[in-house]
């Protein structure tokens, strides 16, 4: 017994442990001292878990375009963050407009979704160029090709926004309707948040009961199972993996609407960082699952928001904040060293390779 | 089918020339063609910024007469009617962009729709009248692409070669102008073939003529030529070119001066990391996006070590380097660890995410007493022999060639080592490769081992040659300069890492308004390469087999000639219009 279990343990295995089982104990003395410090009240911790709800929202809907395309191409699409800059990059100059002609003022919800109905056209259209340019030559192309592809891609798109419209930042408008907050008791919740909470959930059920419901998203299901055998139902492959990027490509440019609600200031490189984490999220949640993708995105948010305040803080590390992206990595190779397949995945773990 | 055969080729054609168009136009819209305007290839008579916009009018004439011919075997007329449509659909899309332009303000939201811009695209002429040349130079462009279709299939690759040596000698007018201009017995000539800025016209024609003629020479005779050579003449002329090569090396940095030096330097510390990332990536097929990690444990080491502003160890750089590397080293094994079951596309994003994690721990306030936060680490240790210490480019670039010679070196003799072979066996099928008794495990081990060390020392030289590190030097950005150097070049292949830095690092040091396109460039020829040449421009033979299976049949594919289907002037370091779109 003793010696079946020494030759299966390696010493790889035994100090991947280690540092998983180090890292759970700062965590563990980490938030146990932040306690122990009684510097944050529960409405404290609640304004973060609000504000990581709002960010999990976001990455959610980002999250969806790289399970969606994962699980039917089986490839990382990593020029997706891209996808994601392009709207709200271009839709600034329309939100801009409307208000210095005052629309804006006049009528805040329309505004608001003529910026958002530009953006996720643009996102969608790039989305959709990208597949049929870069992606769809190299289906049957070795592994590595369509990933090193899909990183000039991503570059090209960058450095292309960053040509077209500047490498400044640019700053959306301040809507007037969206600011402060409303008072429930002791608890302060920005409408923002509200606002991004919301209509992220409206959307993901919207994704959701097309992807389940409808005949197209049938047809991805299938296509996401077996594409050949798919094929042979009569199911247009082509047209499928179309529909998927821009189903992908429009939920990302309404996520980049929703991310400049709370962010509102963009810039050619603001893809980068959002687009890891909702890949993050995507894993964390089982890629190719989508209910799995949204829930790990709620939870990154929330361990995003309320981890660095958690762990850090009381280990006396100064300001934690600055740590919230190395937290984010370091859940996304934890879950890919420990459980591949994510919260929610199963199906992918044979597929996988 | 007679009925419907014309007009769906006639529709083949507007787009394809449609295509060019938008592309020019995106180019345009970049600021590509307005920055690169500056450049002359040909003095007074044609800038960079105009061969970025007329080339892919040619590109599309070329194109359209391909498709054509399929049709309408061999017929000129047909064919050059088809270029010039395709030209013509093509300039008529920048004359619309003309138009448009002229009639609302473009620049509140493209940023680079300057009056510049529409001064190339008219070539200088006034509004209404200049609208109309772009589409009357489509049409000569997309003319001259179909009649380069109809060029006898020996003569195409000569043109080709010889446009692209006129448009490379003219771009690096300056750096030749210093180098071979210092040379008394040139100095006429040199002098007759430039002119102020660019070639001269006539040089420019001497010069095609001479390329094109050569390479049309080597094309027909230099393969019977090697064959008959013997084999001791074969080592004469192998050891000759190497101590040749020997030589210009150790002389270089004293012929090009403070500034090129400078260029060389970084060069030579791309090609270091190139080097390490070849054998992670191009030998053991491991997609490492954090490559840049390493170099920063290089550096950050070198500065902790010998920095007195830090004060904890101040060893000199020659002591401080063995440990710097065995950081680095260290740092690649456990960075390793977890990775190894991983394969593909998650070990993409998990190296990415420790080359970002390394990159906010350094900047982090946590790490200030240490690593110096934002602020960085100064006066760091330059290397030292005896009483002389190395601080200018020149002087340390002789530390840089030494440690490439050092690592090419390593690269060269593990290429076709034990380990090397077991490195492509995991490339390959790592199922196999174990089944075969490669052990898996100290393998890619070792390949993150070697990565790292030479991305290390390429670290330690560069702490050393700004005499400080800040974060800021460490993005994301240098991996996938590394990555796209390796990948240009062509990956696994030693030569080929040359080959990318100096295509990839070198000419935008040389050309100062290439570098803000820098990365937009690199990015197209990412993709470029991928969907046309995926085993780079100077392959190793047993990647090009791999990825080119249909053409085993073929005998010695790595000789021939390549064959008219793809065309090959669609890549070309310079150009920066990629094909895209």
């Amino acid at each position: 017994m003793l010696q079946a279990w020494r030759q299966r343990l390696t010493l790889t295995d035994v100090l991947i442990w280690a540092i998983g089982l180090s890292i759970g104990v700062v965590v563990v003395v980490g938030s146990a001292a932040t306690f122990g410090l009684g510097k944050y009240t529960w409405l404290n911790w609640l304004d973060l878990a609000i504000k990581g709800l709002a960010l999990g929202g976001v990455y959610a809907l980002i999250a969806l375009g790289y399970t969606l395309v994962y699980g039917i191409l089986r490839m990382i699409n990593f020029a997706h963050s891209e996808v994601f800059m392009s709207g709200p990059f271009t839709a600034v100059f329309l939100a801009n407009a409307l208000d210095r002609s005052g629309f804006l003022d006049q009528q805040p919800v329309l505004s608001l979704l003529m910026v958002a109905a530009l953006s996720m056209a643009v996102s969608t259209t790039v989305a959709v160029l990208l597949e049929r340019i870069a992606y769809r030559p190299l289906r049957t192309a070795p592994r590595l090709v369509p990933l090193i592809t899909a990183i000039g891609a991503s570059f090209f798109l960058q450095y292309t926004f960053r040509g077209l419209y500047g490498s400044g930042f640019k700053a959306y408008p301040s809507i007037p309707l969206l600011e402060g907050g409303w008072t429930l008791g002791e608890v302060r919740i920005f409408k923002t948040h509200v606002v991004v909470i919301v209509s992220a959930i409206l959307l993901m059920l919207a994704l959701y009961t097309i992807v389940q419901r409808t005949k197209m998203g049938k047809a991805m299901r299938a296509v996401s199972e077996d594409k050949e055998a798919a094929a042979l139902m009569g199911i247009d492959v082509d047209r499928v993996i179309v529909f998927t990027f821009a189903l992908g490509g429009a939920s990302a440019g309404l996520a980049g609407v929703l991310y400049v609600l709370l962010f509102p200031v963009v810039n050619f490189f603001m893809g980068f960082i959002p687009g890891l984490k909702a890949f993050t999220a995507a894993v964390l949640g089982g890629i190719g699952n989508v209910p799995g993708a949204m829930l790990g995105a709620m939870v990154l948010g929330l361990v995003e928001s309320i981890g660095p305040n958690l762990f850090l803080d009381g280990l006396g590390i100064p300001n934690p904040n600055q740590l919230k992206d190395m937290i984010a990595f370091i859940v996304l190779v934890f879950i890919l060293i420990f459980r591949p397949t994510g919260i929610l995945g199963e199906r992918l773990a044979a597929a996988k390779a | 089918m007679m009925v419907e055969n014309p007009l769906s080729h006639w529709k083949q054609t507007l787009t394809t020339g449609l295509i060019g168009g938008a592309i020019v136009v995106l180019v345009s819209l970049v600021g590509m063609v307005a920055a690169f305007n500056q450049r002359d290839i040909i003095y007074t008579a044609i800038t960079m910024g105009q061969v970025l916009f007329l080339a892919p009018l040619v590109l599309v004439g070329y194109v359209a007469a391909y498709r054509v011919a399929d049709r309408h075997a061999q017929a000129p007329v047909p064919i050059l009617l088809a270029g010039g449509g395709a030209g013509l659909a093509g300039g008529s899309v920048i004359a619309a962009l003309i138009v448009i332009g002229q009639a609302i303000d473009l620049r509140a939201v493209f940023v680079n729709a300057s009056p510049t811009l529409y001064q190339v695209l008219m070539f200088g002429r006034e509004y209404p009248l200049g609208a109309g040349l772009p589409v009357l130079a489509g049409l000569v462009a997309g003319g001259l692409g179909a009649g380069a279709f109809l060029l006898p299939p020996r003569l195409r690759p000569a043109i080709i070669q010889a446009i692209i040596w006129v448009v490379l000698i003219g771009l690096l007018r300056d750096l030749l102008m210093t180098v071979i201009g210092l040379w008394g017995p040139v100095k006429p000539a040199v002098q007759w073939l430039f002119a102020q800025s660019g070639l001269s016209p006539i040089g420019a024609v001497a010069l095609f003529a001479v390329t094109g003629g050569l390479s049309l020479w080597r094309s027909t005779r230099s393969v019977q030529a090697r064959i008959t050579r013997s084999p001791a003449q074969q080592r004469l002329i192998r050891w000759g070119t190497l101590a040749v090569v020997g030589v210009i090396l150790l002389a270089l940095p004293w012929v090009l001066g403070i500034f090129f030096s400078e260029v060389l330097d970084n060069v030579g510390l791309y090609i270091l990391m190139g080097l390490g990332l070849n054998i992670v990536v191009g030998f053991a097929g491991l997609l490492d996006l954090g490559y840049v990690a390493f170099y920063a444990i290089g550096a950050y080491s070198m500065g902790v070590l010998t920095s007195p502003e830090l004060g904890f160890f101040n060893l000199t750089y020659w002591q401080a380097l063995p440990i710097a590397l065995a950081v680095a080293v260290l740092a690649g094994v456990l960075l390793g660890l977890p990775v190894l079951k991983m394969r593909g596309d998650y070990l993409a994003i998990v190296t990415l995410g420790f080359g970002e994690i390394i990159r906010i721990l350094v900047l982090s306030d946590w790490l200030r007493p240490y690593l110096g936060g934002s602020h960085g680490i100064q006066l760091i240790a330059r290397p030292r022999f005896g009483p002389l210490e190395l601080v200018t480019q020149q002087q340390l670039y002789y530390v840089i060639l030494a440690g490439c010679f050092i690592a090419g070196l390593i690269a060269w003799r593990l290429k076709d080592s034990r380990l090397g072979r077991a490195w492509m066996a995991i490339r390959e099928d790592e199922d196999v490769a174990q089944a075969l008794g490669v052990n898996p495990v100290t393998t890619k081990l070792l390949a993150f081992a070697m990565g790292a060390l030479f991305s290390g020392l390429s670290g330690t030289i560069f702490a050393a040659k700004l005499g400080s590190t800040i974060p800021g030097d460490f993005g994301f950005l240098v991996s996938i300069n590394v990555l796209s150097l390796i990948i240009i070049g062509g990956m696994g292949s030693i030569p080929g890492v040359v080959v990318g830095a100096l295509a990839l690092v070198g000419l935008p040091g040389l050309l100062r308004e290439f570098a803000e396109f820098r990365l937009l460039v690199y990015g197209a020829v990412l993709v470029v390469m991928m969907l046309m040449r995926p085993e780079g421009l100077w392959p190793e033979a047993r990647r090009q087999l791999e990825l080119h299976e249909e053409a085993e049949e073929v005998p010695a594919a790595g000789e021939a000639v390549p064959a008219p289907p793809t065309p090959a002037p669609a890549f070309s370091p310079t150009m920066g219009d990629g094909g895209e779109s």
